[in-house]
């Protein structure tokens, strides 16, 4: 389904993923964030980042990837994403919620 | 984010078993990661999964255990249980489930509350010292249900 941020009309799945990785753009990531009560930052855009490259090399997200990043520990990801950290990150990030159980 | 009416998991942890210490850990875990509160008590032998040389010695039961598929009497011969034990760990290694002792670690890390019974420590004489650093106390059971402060909380025995 579409939906629509500001100027742009993006497509999205019913739980309000991304569906297409290249309509995504930063100002479409703020919007989304703050949708999910969260003001970015510089350290929420390096996040993003490490998340849509692991996406890029079909890499799977886990937590326990996060904790092994080298980019942020565990209690900062919660912190930052707070309420379902993976869950909001991949939604801000444009990519697909991440199927794993852990 | 998620619409679910459940606010807080509680855990009872009560077997050393690796399939039963997993279940709660994916459970508590997986509760973290949709914005749900969670803790787990750990109570009999569910202490051994917090006790710093035991928790990463844990088993898999092929006794008593029809799922195994494997005859009760192979079951009980010397190794078994601990080849059974290793082929899992292997096979959950492959699924990128983390050791009990990173676990643990990340479910602390996580927000995930993480309890010791008192009576169970009393009578297996144990002391902090050989328990988990990141161990966030020794409750009663009536500590425990105080924890459950709040609507949409559940309370799990395992």
């Amino acid at each position: 389904m579409d939906k629509t941020i500001g100027q742009a009309t993006i497509s999205v799945d019913q739980e309000g993923y991304l569906t297409d990785l290249s309509q995504w753009n930063k100002e479409i990531a703020t919007e989304i964030a703050k949708e999910q009560g969260i003001e970015m930052t510089d350290k929420h855009w390096e996040i993003i980042d490490y998340i849509q490259e692991k996406y890029k090399n079909e890499e799977p997200l886990s937590i326990r990837g996060i904790k092994k990043s080298g980019v942020i520990n565990i209690k900062e990801f919660y912190a930052l994403f707070p309420g379902g950290p993976l869950k909001k990150a991949t939604m801000i990030a444009g990519i697909p919620k991440p199927k794993s159980c852990i | 984010m998620s619409d679910t009416k459940v606010k807080k998991m509680l855990f009872i942890l009560s077997k050393a078993t690796l399939e039963n210490v997993y279940a709660a850990f994916v459970m508590a875990n997986g509760a973290r990661m949709e914005g749900i509160e969670s803790e787990i008590f750990f109570t009999f032998f569910g202490l051994e999964a917090i006790q710093k040389k035991k928790l990463e010695h844990l088993h898999v039961a092929t006794v008593g255990n029809p799922a195994m598929h494997m005859p009760t009497m192979l079951g009980g011969l010397p190794g078994v249980e601990a080849l059974a034990s290793n082929m899992m760990k292997k096979e959950m290694d492959k699924l990128d489930m983390p050791p009990v002792g990173e676990f643990l670690e990340i479910l602390s890390d996580s927000g995930c509350k993480l309890w010791a019974c008192k009576l169970a420590v009393d009578m297996f004489h144990l002391e902090e010292k050989d328990l988990i650093d990141d161990l966030d106390g020794i409750l009663t059971i009536g500590d425990f249900y105080s924890r459950a402060d709040q609507d949409g909380t559940q309370l799990l025995f395992i």
